[in-house]
């Protein structure tokens, strides 16, 4: 498949889309009220914790599960209750679900032979699709005689042999082992970017997500808490839940005590006043209960004292002081009791404090960001991942 | 018949001291335990392939116990008793057709019951009592029923009643030995087979049923070999065409034609045949 003009694909037209789509099993919402559009060629990724509806998701945009409300429209069509035999979708499962009794051609062949290609055609384009997904010769092979990677590449060929208009991957990493799985994320980005097909990605790792991602969604209990590029979700997350599954955040509660048209003010419980770029406030209404968010490698640390600060400014007393070889790690608590995090990089230039130490924190206002609180508590399960 | 032979250790060297004694002792038992098992289960069998061989020296062409000498007469002779013969024929007929649509009818019960609950299946822990219920009572009760059954409908006995009674009797085991196949497939084999574009037919042709088909291979020798010695039950609902069992049971009272052990001796190697296929086949396909 190295000619991708079979695939009319129109950059940033809408791909798919979902329309207030719900899903609930037995009275139990697994999905909430989804809004989400993906545009051709866009590889998207699906992110959140275990059991937020990535897979319920998926499955209705594959066909195996009906939406209780909503429509689901793919390339201009709606597809909301049609069998998944009949919509232009192909689905990379968890568990690969390889047919164990057939061979390695067979099964990327299956597609092709259902929609009737002739022989020839069918041939050429396995033999070209285990080119690209890097397993000439292996045709014959039965499925599980194969490792986990060569598997996961045959379950990828399988579905992008028939040159969906979408692909639904499901964990497709989850049983590889770490360096496999580093490998495979390269490898699939690289194909992705060469077969030109939309992917939809489910993970709940968010280093993966991040890594290969044009635009992600993080979900919560069945709902969107955030949707953007990695870097725009990353940098500027909407929701305390963004904040804190999306890398590592400080967050400070307080409350919105002015707003300007540039900048908002918002008073720590402990008195200090912080700024934050008004852009960047969930909420507007003076008055209203918000964290306050700072990245922990946005921070710079000093000796009380040492040097005159601009920006946003914290003190406090280094409790824990780490060195991870390409930086310090600390964790520095302020006079109410709270803990920042800090991550300093190990460019040599300062005199690192050291535990017990008074210290300056300082950054940017315009790395700082403020978010609602969450309503249900987040609970350490939904941040392991 | 599957029975795991003595496995074939290479004695490891001797070492003194007591720690070994517990494995030397397994080691004697269990393989003279299971030839002993196997001896006393082969044994009648044995006995009717020698003694089809022997000969018959005076007096009607019966079966006799004692040894009179080597002969392949009653295999030359196979088919010179009419009554046996077409017994047989009945028996193999029947075998097939009962075989067939049991195997058939008890793979989509089994389907149904691993496949669907709930709303889509109504009444099936009652479903699942009966099909216990079939293969645990009496034959002799299911026998006599179903003869009072044919009588009150006034339904003629025959081959038509003696296939609808070997149906009966077998698709239960059908179902059982298909359903333990399909307690383990992976339902997602199905989902990719309907995201790769096939329909419902075309996955149940290609990927359910290749998969299922130790199962189902399983379940249709059990069938045959249900059918093909039923006594109880035949006896019941055979009216006047009497299947092999029967009219050997018949003629047993007064004397057995030494063909009878031929036939006998046919259907075991056949039975052995399938069964060494059948290994063959479960042990190929994973
Ligand atoms: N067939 C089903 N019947 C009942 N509840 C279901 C079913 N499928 C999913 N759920 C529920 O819906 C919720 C979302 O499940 P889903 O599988 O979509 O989560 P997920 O985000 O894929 O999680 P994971 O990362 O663990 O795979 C869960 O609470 C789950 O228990
Ligand atoms: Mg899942």
């Amino acid at each position: 498949m190295s000619d991708t003009s079979t695939t009319s694909v129109t950059p940033g037209s809408v791909n798919v889309s979902l329309s207030d789509v719900t899903k609930s099993f037995d009275g139990v919402v697994a999905v909430d009220q989804l809004n989400l559009t993906i545009n051709d060629g866009e590889f998207f990724s699906l992110l959140g914790p275990s059991g937020c509806g990535k897979t319920t998701t998926l499955r209705m945009i594959g066909g195996f599960e009906e939406p209780t409300s909503g429509r689901i429209v793919l390339g201009g069509r709606d597809v909301t209750y049609t069998a998944p035999y009949h919509r232009d979708v192909n689905t990379v499962f968890q568990s690969y679900a390889l047919f164990p009794h057939l061979d390695v051609y067979e099964n990327v062949a299956f597609g092709l032979r259902r929609k009737k290609v002739a022989k020839d055609e069918v041939k050429k384009r396995v033999g070209a699709m285990l080119e690209i997904v890097d397993l000439p010769g292996y045709e014959k092979r039965r499925v599980n005689q194969l490792s986990g990677g060569q598997q996961q590449r045959i379950a990828l060929a399988r579905a992008l042999v028939n040159e969906p208009a979408l692909l639904l991957l499901d964990e497709p990493m989850s049983a590889l082992d770490a360096k496999l799985r580093h490998q495979m994320q390269i490898e699939l980005k690289s194909i992705q970017s060469r077969v030109g097909i939309t992917f939809l990605y489910v993970t709940h790792d968010q280093e993966e997500a991040m890594t290969m991602s044009d635009r992600l969604v993080v979900m919560r209990q069945g709902k969107i808490e955030g949707i953007g590029s990695p870097q725009d979700v990353y940098d500027n997350p909407s929701t305390e839940f963004v904040a804190t599954f999306l890398g590592a955040s400080n967050l400070l509660a307080g409350t919105i005590a002015s707003r300007g048209q540039e900048i908002t003010a918002v008073a720590l419980e402990n008195g200090t006043t912080l700024q934050v770029p008004t852009a960047r406030v969930a909420t507007s209404t003076v008055g209203s209960v918000v964290k306050v968010g700072v990245r922990p490698e946005k921070i710079r640390i000093h000796v009380s004292g040492s040097t005159t600060t601009t920006g946003n400014t914290l003190r406090g007393r280094v409790r824990v002081s780490t060195f991870t070889g390409v930086g310090n790690q600390y964790i520095v608590e302020m006079a109410s009791g709270e803990d920042i995090t800090v991550y300093a990089q190990n460019i040599g230039e300062e005199l690192a404090p050291r535990s017990g130490e008074e210290v300056e924190l300082s950054w940017p206002i315009e790395h700082t960001f403020a978010v609602r609180p969450a309503e249900n508590v987040i609970s350490s399960d939904e941040l392991a991942s | 018949m599957s029975v795991d032979a003595p496995s074939r250790e290479v004695p490891a060297p001797l070492v003194e001291g007591t720690s070994r004694r517990p494995r030397h002792w397994g080691r004697f038992v269990l393989p003279t335990y299971s030839w002993l098992v196997i001896a006393y289960l082969v044994f009648p069998i044995v006995v009717m392939v020698i003694y089809s061989f022997n000969r018959v020296t005076a007096g009607l062409q019966l079966v006799s116990f004692s040894w009179n000498g080597f002969t392949w007469q009653w295999y030359r002779q196979w088919s010179n008793i009419p009554g046996l013969t077409s017994a047989f024929w009945l028996s193999l007929r029947l075998a097939i057709v009962s075989t067939v649509i049991a195997t058939i009818l008890g793979t989509l019960l089994a389907i149904a019951l691993v496949r669907y609950r709930g709303k889509r299946f109504r009444g099936k822990a009652g479903f699942e009592q009966i099909l216990f219920l079939n293969i645990a009572a009496p034959e002799i009760v299911m026998g006599a029923s179903l003869l009072g059954l044919f009588v009150t409908f006034n339904v003629a006995r025959g081959f038509f009643t003696l296939v609808l009674a070997h149906v009966m009797f077998s698709i239960a085991y059908v179902t059982v030995t298909v359903r333990a196949r399909l307690s383990g497939f992976d339902v997602a084999l199905e989902e990719a087979s309907y995201d790769l574009g096939a329909n419902p037919l075309d996955t149940f042709r290609l990927v359910t049923l290749p998969l299922i088909m130790p199962g189902v291979l399983a379940g249709a020798l059990m069938a045959f070999a249900l059918s093909i010695d039923d006594f109880v039950t035949s006896n019941f609902v055979s009216g006047s065409s009497a299947p092999f069992p029967v009219w050997v049971y018949g003629a047993s009272r007064v004397g057995t034609p030494p063909q009878v052990f031929v036939f006998g001796t046919a259907i075991f190697t056949v039975g052995i045949v399938f069964a060494l296929l059948s290994l063959l086949v479960s042990k190929r396909k994973v």
